[in-house]
């Protein structure tokens, strides 16, 4: 059974994949990009943004948790889900508080590149415009929670890959925010090489005073949207 | 809008500056001008929502509240940032980058104010046909002018993106130095068109040197006295507009202050609040509010430094003073000659920095020294004086700043160019008539004023006259759209 091969249908093109994987990692092994930002490579599937929502057998499903099986037929790039997925990155952007104009983590950031690839110049919902505290009493790492979309990736990748439980999430529903595991950052076991901190897609946990010390041209997105390196036809797009 | 009972005057909005701002003036029973008011009426409030930012944040943060010079507030807070890291010195790569972006900036500003918004009233005289007198007017009947200008502010832009990374809000100078270096690739595309913007330049000093010398009378008087003038100089008295000391002069050149640092500006300047305008009025200390305002801008500086030290603009800054015997020039109109000398002397500047082998450096941020927790930079923006003053806590937090703008330091002085252009144009009419809406903005313009700057606001500069009469009726107002 581990040799075999499961064939599964993308957006009508047929292929091949291994019992196991999750669809997101089917696709991405077949240069198919699904879009995604709680999802990172090395860190259990969280699902939690929903970015990543095909449709499998007419049914809507997180591509990042559901595993493949045999025969599936999935829709990715489709208008439906585009819309959808452009709706949710949307309202990630209005209910923080996100100004790229001097957010050093501008071009390297993965929520922007998300709303470049969209093509979402500007928001289409009302602005929230939270009240949430900066953390800034680590000597070495600054959290900003206002750029914060719970993805939930420093919380994983503290516990999974840095073996501590700096990161979690207190409160519910709208209400939900990061919460670190000692009074602030300072009274925590964090420290600025942390894999939980390079894990944030967005300018929420950064090291400090690095600020724009690569300059604009040669960040990460600036030449190449997101999901060119899975997708190398999408360059340029 | 004329009523026997009212006695108000409204030019709103500005045109053809930067930002939004309106003019009242106020008459007597006799209809002559009691008061005029250059008024600021929006706010953006830049110091407080920078509070709690990282300091490492703020050079790009803080140059968004302009979208003309952000130069200038990106490198004043970045040399702020360098002081609070104890940085004094950076590398010559540093250094020089930032002074060709600075330089790049002064050029695209300084030709842009020139040729597009302050030309239409210089070539075409200030009543001139409202419908011929702006930047389209200038590209009918000039065109190879109105090329120069978009060539020319181009120019100065590409140096931008060359140093800053993008032509408008870039994020070139980080704490310490640069963040790149200048390629040969991108050097030689720049010096490609170097002779060409050094001849332009010396075009603009001589149509605005023409300019003076053929209007010699009108220009004197129009809107002019007598001021104290500020600026930074170099420790050797020469202009040098990205760092140095402040200087201060009084009308006949003696001087107030001199070699004062940055740091002690608390100790010789202070800001007066008018409750009728966001823009505050700055005036030096020791002479007090009513005495010790002060001209910035091209004209101060001119006027300040002991000399240029670019041959070509040095020799146009000897004949401008020749006009005046050598002393300081009072004459308000006399900034737009005195911006187009420093436009020659920046592209003096900027083609002397292509040719240093510096820019090509990789030693690009110097290493922080000794936390200081607070620091005051200074920087010459195209407008005048730019002062940032920051406060950082142990937690790389800002938790004060202070901005003093260029134009809020002419505030004063664009105030009294009004009354003093209303005051020749009433003469007991009550009522706005087209010539006394244009004299009043050609008079502001000379200063080039930046009103979004100067109290951090958003939005276009219209401008609105309103005419009161003593019981504060409105007994006119105008209005022209931005």
């Amino acid at each position: 059974m581990t040799n075999a091969t499961i064939t599964l249908t993308v957006d009508g093109r047929q292929i091949e994949t291994r019992p196991g994987q999750t669809i997101l990692e089917a696709t991405e092994a077949a240069g198919v990009y699904v879009p995604r930002l709680c999802w990172m490579k090395g860190l259990l599937p969280f699902g939690s943004c929903r970015v990543c929502t095909v449709r499998v057998n007419g049914r809507p499903q997180a591509a990042c948790t559901q595993p493949v099986a045999p025969g599936m037929v999935i829709e990715n790039d489709t208008e439906e889900l585009r819309a959808l997925r452009r709706d949710l990155i949307d309202m990630l952007f209005v209910e923080g508080n996100h100004f790229c104009m001097f957010c050093e983590k501008s071009g390297n950031c993965e929520l922007q590149a998300l709303a470049y690839r969209f093509g979402i110049a500007a928001p289409g919902y009302p602005f929230l415009f939270p009240q949430r505290a900066l953390d800034a009493s680590h000597p070495g790492i600054f959290l900003d929670r206002n750029r914060c979309v719970l993805c939930a990736r420093c919380v994983r990748a503290s516990r999974e890959l840095d073996g501590k439980t700096v990161f979690g999430f207190a409160g519910r529903g709208a209400g939900r925010r990061i919460a670190v595991n000692g009074e602030d950052l300072a009274h925590t076991d964090a420290e600025a090489t942390d894999r939980a901190v390079a894990a944030c897609p967005t300018g929420s946990l950064l090291v400090k005073r690095i600020g724009y010390a690569v300059p604009v041209g040669r960040r990460r997105y600036d030449q190449e949207p997101i999901g060119s390196d899975i997708e190398p036809a999408a360059a340029g797009r | 809008m004329v009523t026997s009972a009212t006695k108000r005057i409204v030019i709103e909005p500005v045109t053809r500056v930067e930002g939004h701002g309106k003019v009242t003036i106020l008459l007597d029973e006799q209809n002559r001008v009691q008061q005029a008011r250059l008024h600021v009426v929006e706010f953006r409030g830049f110091e407080r929502f920078i509070q709690g930012r990282p300091f490492w944040e703020v050079p790009v943060l803080v140059q968004r509240l302009c979208g003309i010079c952000p130069v200038s507030h990106h490198l004043c807070a970045a040399k702020a940032v360098d002081g609070i890291l104890g940085i004094d010195r950076l590398t010559p790569t540093g250094e020089k980058m930032r002074r060709l972006m600075h330089y790049g900036q002064m050029f695209q500003s300084h030709a842009l104010h020139f040729f597009h918004l302050a030309s239409p009233d210089l070539l075409f005289g200030f009543d001139a046909p409202v419908e011929q007198r702006n930047v389209i007017g200038v590209i009918a009947h000039h065109p190879d002018l109105a090329l120069q200008g978009v060539m020319m502010r181009k120019f100065g832009q590409e140096i931008v993106k060359a140093t800053a990374g993008k032509k408008v809000h870039g994020t070139g100078a980080i704490p310490g130095g640069i963040n790149k270096n200048l390629s040969v690739a991108e050097r030689d595309v720049l010096l490609a068109d170097m002779d060409r913007m050094l001849e332009w330049s010396r075009k603009a000093v001589a149509i605005a040197r023409e300019y003076t010398l053929r209007n010699l009378e009108k220009v004197a008087s129009f809107g002019s006295f007598d001021s104290n003038h500020l600026s930074i100089v170099r420790a050797d008295g020469a202009m040098d507009l990205y760092h140095g000391k402040l200087r201060a002069i009084d009308a006949r050149g003696a001087k107030i202050l001199d070699q004062v640092d940055p740091l002690d500006y608390l100790e010789v300047i202070a800001e007066e609040v008018r409750s009728w305008s966001y823009m505050k009025f700055p005036y030096l200390k020791s002479l007090g509010a009513a005495e010790g305002w002060f001209r910035v801008g091209p004209l101060a500086r001119v006027n300040v430094c002991d000399f240029i030290d670019t041959p070509e603009a040095e020799a146009a800054r000897r004949e401008f003073l020749g006009l005046s015997g050598g002393r300081p020039s009072n004459v308000t109109l006399a900034y737009h000659w005195a911006r187009m000398i420093e436009l020659l002397h920046s592209a003096e500047v900027i083609r002397r920095l292509l040719h240093d082998p510096d820019l090509q450096g990789d030693d690009l941020v110097a290493p922080a020294g000794e936390r200081r927790g607070e620091f005051v930079a200074m920087i010459e923006a195209p407008r005048g004086t730019l002062t940032h003053h920051y406060r950082v806590d142990e937690n790389d937090q800002v938790t004060m700043a202070n901005l003093i703008v260029s134009t809020t330091c002419n505030n004063e002085a664009m105030n009294r160019a009004v009354r003093r252009i209303a005051d020749e144009h009433l003469s007991g009419r009550p009522v706005i008539t087209e010539g006394l809406l244009n004299n009043i903005e050609v008079g502001i313009r000379a200063y080039d004023p930046c009103l979004s700057c100067a109290t951090h606001a958003l939005g276009q500069m219209p401008l609105e006259v309103t005419l009161l009469g003593p019981d504060s009726a409105v007994l006119d107002r105008q209005t022209r759209a931005g």
